[in-house]
């Protein structure tokens, strides 16, 4: 991708920055570790002060100071609004219908958005056994905007998942490092929406596992500005855990 | 009040079996895994290990044969990668290792049906997903008011369960904050309980905060005081997780001599948590929580 010295941002953070946006202000979001949580700090910096960060692991309204290394990190408890149980987590916010989007990741997303983090191969004897569900599948199936942030690879994304752990039924958008892909209305099939600066839609496609449909025409990027890269390499992740 | 206070030793001795369904609870906080050094030490065998994301320490107990078979939802080192003994035994062909796998959810759904002594938990879960075809026991029920197709677990009732807090009384009135996981669950399903603690307090301390305790006494069958017994997990307000540890553990655990050689020196090679932390030098400097003391509250009327 060329990059001008004003411009210049990598695409971990060209990922990050495109996922912060789908928040909404108000949004309660249902995170994980990683570059999704850095995108939920953008996105209360930025644009969603008024979004609520929800944890598996039972903190809510959580204003974690350092990125958690753990999805049950102390600092996630710290500050936060609330501290609950598991129970209560999974029974009174998630399947009442409490949280609007849900972030997830995977080993393989097929073309329907399922994810399979279970196993590669067969369940019974698998080639790689992977570490399964935790609370994928339920956010999955609950919240209201499932959003996919991964890197475009083959093996990553087949046209059909050794196993579904989590379906794609709520899946909105999976950003990827070389463009975007929603479902198609009709058919559920994921299908390129936008691509970004300099990468083609062959390139897309060597690296997915099956025919690409495209949106026609596609839609424009809008790259990151510079007040939200300086506040990610600044503020919200200063040790570039997550943006290298 | 009885007073339920005893060793390690004695208490795993006394009240873990064999053959037994074990949970030791703590999601990423308050794992216990001091109560899992002890069972390994006393060579138990055939158990089946419960919780819902097995962790550093069962990887340890698959790895030193602990294990016949493992109850779970996420099996995998938080933020690093791969639990390299867990794989091992269900990459090897055949696997050595029985797995009955559920999500969070459902984990979280058996457990709240053992502590409500119901048989089963209903849940709105696993549409479209092949979770239940890998576990049979996750079956489908009618609502009988609305005719919604629901997902049903069954109970979980472990024979034992062991919880790790920051504090218990010595009859085992155990108060714990920051997060709390299943742990109130887990003690409730078990047919035993075991409280791991930090610190023994008297029972006024406890009075002055009812709303603290998570687990009564009534529920407890041992209080065994361990500081630092959840490192490499960690216990609000006593001190940090050890994420350097859980990255180390990656290369540890990658080679079977090199494992070995861990607990060989960490668990074998110590009687205690105090032997245990003297093998760990620097690490209560390195760990040990910054105070952030709330103010309390006013309980009167």
């Amino acid at each position: 991708m060329p990059q001008t010295a004003e411009t210049a941002f990598t695409l971990n953070e060209l990922m990050c920055v495109l996922a912060a946006r789908e928040i909404k202000d108000g949004d309660v979001v249902f995170v994980g570790i990683g570059l999704p949580n850095l995108a939920c700090n953008l996105a209360r910096a930025t644009h969603a002060p008024n979004m609520t960060l929800i944890y598996e692991s039972g903190a809510v309204g959580a204003i974690p100071e350092r990125v958690p290394p753990s999805i049950g990190d102390p600092a996630l408890v710290t500050g936060s609004l609330m501290v609950c149980s598991m129970q209560d987590i999974f029974q009174c916010f998630l399947q009442n219908g409490k949280i609007q989007v849900g972030f997830l990741g995977g080993a393989q997303v097929d073309k329907f958005g399922n994810i399979n983090t279970t196993v590669v191969g067969p369940y019974e004897n698998p080639k790689v056994r992977l570490p399964g569900s935790g609370g994928a599948s339920e956010i999955a199936l609950h919240a209201a905007r499932v959003l996919i942030v991964t890197k475009l690879d083959r093996r990553a994304f087949p046209e059909k998942v050794d196993f579904i752990t989590s379906t794609g039924k709520r899946v909105k958008k999976v950003i990827t490092n070389m463009g975007i892909m929603e479902p198609d209305a009709k058919t559920g099939e994921l299908v390129l929406t936008a691509l970004y600066p300099g990468v083609t839609k062959e390139q897309a496609q060597e690296n997915l596992g099956w025919k690409l449909t495209s949106r026609d025409p596609l839609g424009a990027v809008d790259l990151p500005h510079d007040d939200e890269i300086k506040l990610l390499r600044e503020k919200l992740d200063p040790k570039r855990l997550h943006i290298k | 009040m009885k007073d339920k206070r005893a060793t390690m030793k004695e208490t795993v001795a006394s009240l873990v079996k064999d053959g037994d369904t074990v949970v030791i609870e703590g999601f990423t906080h308050l794992i216990c895994f001091a109560a899992g050094h002890e069972i390994i030490r006393q060579g138990r065998k055939g158990l089946t290990l419960a919780r819902l994301t097995p962790d550093l320490i069962y990887d340890q107990m698959i790895a030193a044969g602990c294990a016949k078979k493992l109850v779970f939802s996420w099996a995998g080192n938080p933020g690093i990668g791969s639990l390299h003994a867990f794989r091992r035994a269900v990459e090897s062909k055949p696997p050595t290792l029985e797995l009955e796998e559920y999500s969070h959810f459902g984990m979280v759904a058996r457990l709240c049906a053992g502590s409500a002594n119901l048989p089963f938990w209903p849940l709105r879960n696993y549409g479209g997903t092949d979770i239940p075809k890998a576990n049979k026991l996750i079956k489908q029920v009618d609502c009988p008011f609305t005719g919604e197709k629901l997902a049903a677990v069954p109970a979980l009732r472990p024979d034992v369960t062991i919880v790790h807090a920051q504090r218990a009384d010595q009859s085992g009135n155990t108060q714990i904050w920051g997060l709390m996981g299943v742990q109130k669950e887990a003690a409730f399903a078990s047919k035993k309980v075991i409280v791991v603690v930090e610190e023994i307090v008297e029972e006024s301390v406890i009075r002055s905060d009812p709303n603290r305790t998570l687990i009564p006494g009534l529920q407890v069958d041992a209080v065994v005081c361990e500081p630092w017994g959840a490192h490499p997990s960690y216990a609000q307000g006593y001190y940090d997780r050890d994420n350097d540890f859980y990255a180390a553990w990656d290369k540890i655990a990658r080679d079977e001599a090199s494992l070995k050689k861990y607990l060989d020196e960490f668990v074998f090679g110590v009687r205690d948590r105090a032997g245990y932390m003297k093998r760990n030098p620097g690490l209560a400097e390195r760990l040990k929580a910054k105070d952030l003391v709330c103010a309390g509250v006013n309980y009167g009327y």
